[in-house]
């Protein structure tokens, strides 16, 4: 019963978002509510939102009204399978640029000095801004593709988290057991491996859990940036043009992004319990 | 053969921030013989941790000389001479107790058959054959200590270091401890340096026990306990156990001294 609790609570958390959307689309004036020429509250028209229940009946129509075009749903799983293998990438990209970072910070004290502040700095500056400079570099690479640029912005978000997060890990040992390898003669690899990663653990599965999410929102918005196609990113992009016609339409691939973060999610929570046994005084304590 | 330990006319001064520097260590001369347990007591900040660290290298002393079976401390700790166990456990908790132990042992890249026989008789030297596969979370204070010192042996080493092993512990579990380490201390024939701050501790630990004194810490006396080798609980109310723990006590309470101070007169 414990276990079904959080799965049960979470269900829950999705109904009532939806039953929220549907009181409010009930109850409130189709053109909104507007004071002074603002709108305070946005319109409830089919048009600005339509009914949860149009939109799950769109999935299962065709793309276009041509015939032979696959069902939205297809489509959409498509787009988010593209989307997905970009986003593990990035996140591979972010979390070994992450850990090196972490790493050579733990080693070198004027590294720390040296790196931290732009480290924190880096994340001021909107990938938006990047994505041009990327695919700019990324052309002059023989064998540069697209979706490579997109990997590498999304991962300028992913790493941040992990190198944070690794950092503190890596340096949460205690004095005693520092000098405890100290006394056994073993040199900086040894303590690195044997001690300071598996003591580094419980940091950092929660920060490659935010490294996910990064990862996944990165590439999205890399995919507008860059216009790759072929991701839910673009895709949300072309069907809102076309919204004014089938409102229901663009919540496809926003379904789809919805579907990336839990698939992502789901496998960090797995390689989480893969390393269960480093994480025990999170249990405990 | 050559001393474990010999510590001559060492000193130690750390610099504290704004305030300049503390004398934690003076004029220190000691000597340990393979083999001998010696217990260093004194108050809080008489250096008595200090000096055990410069002996495991931990730090370095300021002045003098200091060699551990007739090496350098550096030299001895390079070589693994020495076995040590804190006042914290310090167990790695994502290891189990067979692998806690093992972990010198795998650092020292010792095969791997040898490793399982040697943490096993390890295990069995504490009593702990039955838990070498739970994790240290799941231990009490007193079975994590123990842990602990079956670690510190695991390399059979000519010196044991150990810096108030006992002191979180209860009185209970620590008179039991203490039981167990007299036994293992005769089985494996090492030499003990054992810091504490508790005189019936010392007294029934050691051979000779050095009493330090703080401010600048150095050694004010050294009591000759002489109880006998293999000791059990009834040397605990043995008469000549309390004439010790009152020799102790004096020493420490700054008694009528009996010879030259900071000096070693053994």
């Amino acid at each position: 019963m414990t276990r079904a609790r959080p799965i049960i609570l979470g269900a829950v958390g999705v109904l009532l978002i939806g039953a929220l959307w549907e009181l409010y689309k009930a109850i409130a004036p189709a053109t909104g509510v507007v004071i002074g020429g603002v709108t305070v509250l946005p319109r409830s028209s089919d048009l600005a939102m339509p009914h949860i229940a149009t939109m799950f009946l769109r999935l299962g129509q065709p793309v276009l009204g041509d015939p032979g075009s696959p069902p939205l749903w297809l489509a959409v799983l498509q787009a988010a399978g593209f989307t997905l293998g970009i986003a593990a990438v990035s996140w591979v990209i972010g979390v070994v640029v992450g850990m090196l970072l972490a790493i050579l910070m733990q080693r070198f004290r004027t590294a720390e000095s040296a790196l931290a502040p732009w480290v924190i700095l880096s994340q001021t500056v909107p990938i938006i801004a990047l994505a041009p400079l990327v695919s700019g570099f990324g052309s002059q690479i023989p064998g540069w593709q697209d979706w490579m640029s997109v990997a590498v912005i999304a991962s300028y978000l992913a790493f941040f988290p992990v190198s944070i997060g690794a950092l503190r890990g890596l340096s949460s040992p205690e004095v005693a057991h520092v000098e405890l390898l100290h006394s056994y003669a073993v040199g900086w690899w040894k303590t690195l491996v044997r001690l300071r990663l598996p003591a580094s653990v419980p940091y950092l599965v929660p920060a490659l859990r935010l490294a996910a999410a990064s990862a996944v929102i990165g590439t999205v918005v890399a995919e507008v940036s860059i216009g790759l196609e072929g991701g839910v990113g673009r895709m949300m992009i072309e069907f809102a043009s076309a919204s004014s016609g089938d409102p229901a339409k663009p919540f496809g691939p926003i379904f789809g992004a919805i579907a990336i973060g839990l698939v992502s999610a789901g496998i960090v929570a797995l390689l989480g319990l893969f390393l269960r046994r480093y994480r025990r005084s999170e249990a405990t304590s | 053969m050559t001393d474990a330990v010999t510590v001559s006319a060492v000193g130690k001064t750390f610099a504290v921030a704004n305030r300049g520097t503390v004398v934690a260590l003076e004029d220190i001369n000691l000597v340990v013989a393979p083999g001998e347990f010696v217990s260093l007591i004194g108050p809080s900040g008489c250096g008595k941790s200090t000096l055990l660290r410069l002996i495991a290298d931990l730090d370095q002393p300021s002045t003098g000389t200091l060699s551990v079976f007739g090496k350098t401390a550096r030299q001895a700790r390079t070589d693994q001479d020495y076995g040590i166990a804190f006042q914290q456990a310090g167990l790695l908790a994502w290891r189990t107790v067979a692998e806690n132990v093992e972990l010198p042992l795998q650092l020292h890249r010792v095969a791997k058959p040898t490793r399982r026989a040697r943490v096993a008789e390890l295990l069995e030297l504490v009593g702990l054959t039955d838990f070498a596969d739970r994790y240290p979370d799941q231990l009490s204070g007193g079975m994590q200590q123990r842990v602990a010192i079956a670690r510190s042996l695991a390399e059979s080493p000519g010196l044991l270091l150990m810096d108030e092993p006992f002191g979180a512990l209860d009185e209970m579990t620590r008179e039991r401890m203490q039981n167990e380490l007299v036994r293992i201390r005769h089985e494996t024939g090492a030499a003990v340096v054992f810091v504490t701050h508790s005189i019936p501790e010392a007294v029934f630990l050691s051979d000779r026990v050095v009493v330090m004194s703080p401010r600048p810490g150095r050694i004010v006396d050294v009591v000759s306990v002489e109880l006998g080798g293999e000791r059990g609980d009834e040397v605990r109310e043995a008469s000549a156990f309390f004439a010790r723990v009152s020799a102790v006590r004096e020493a420490l309470h700054g008694a009528p001294a009996k010879g030259v101070r900071g000096v070693e007169n053994r």
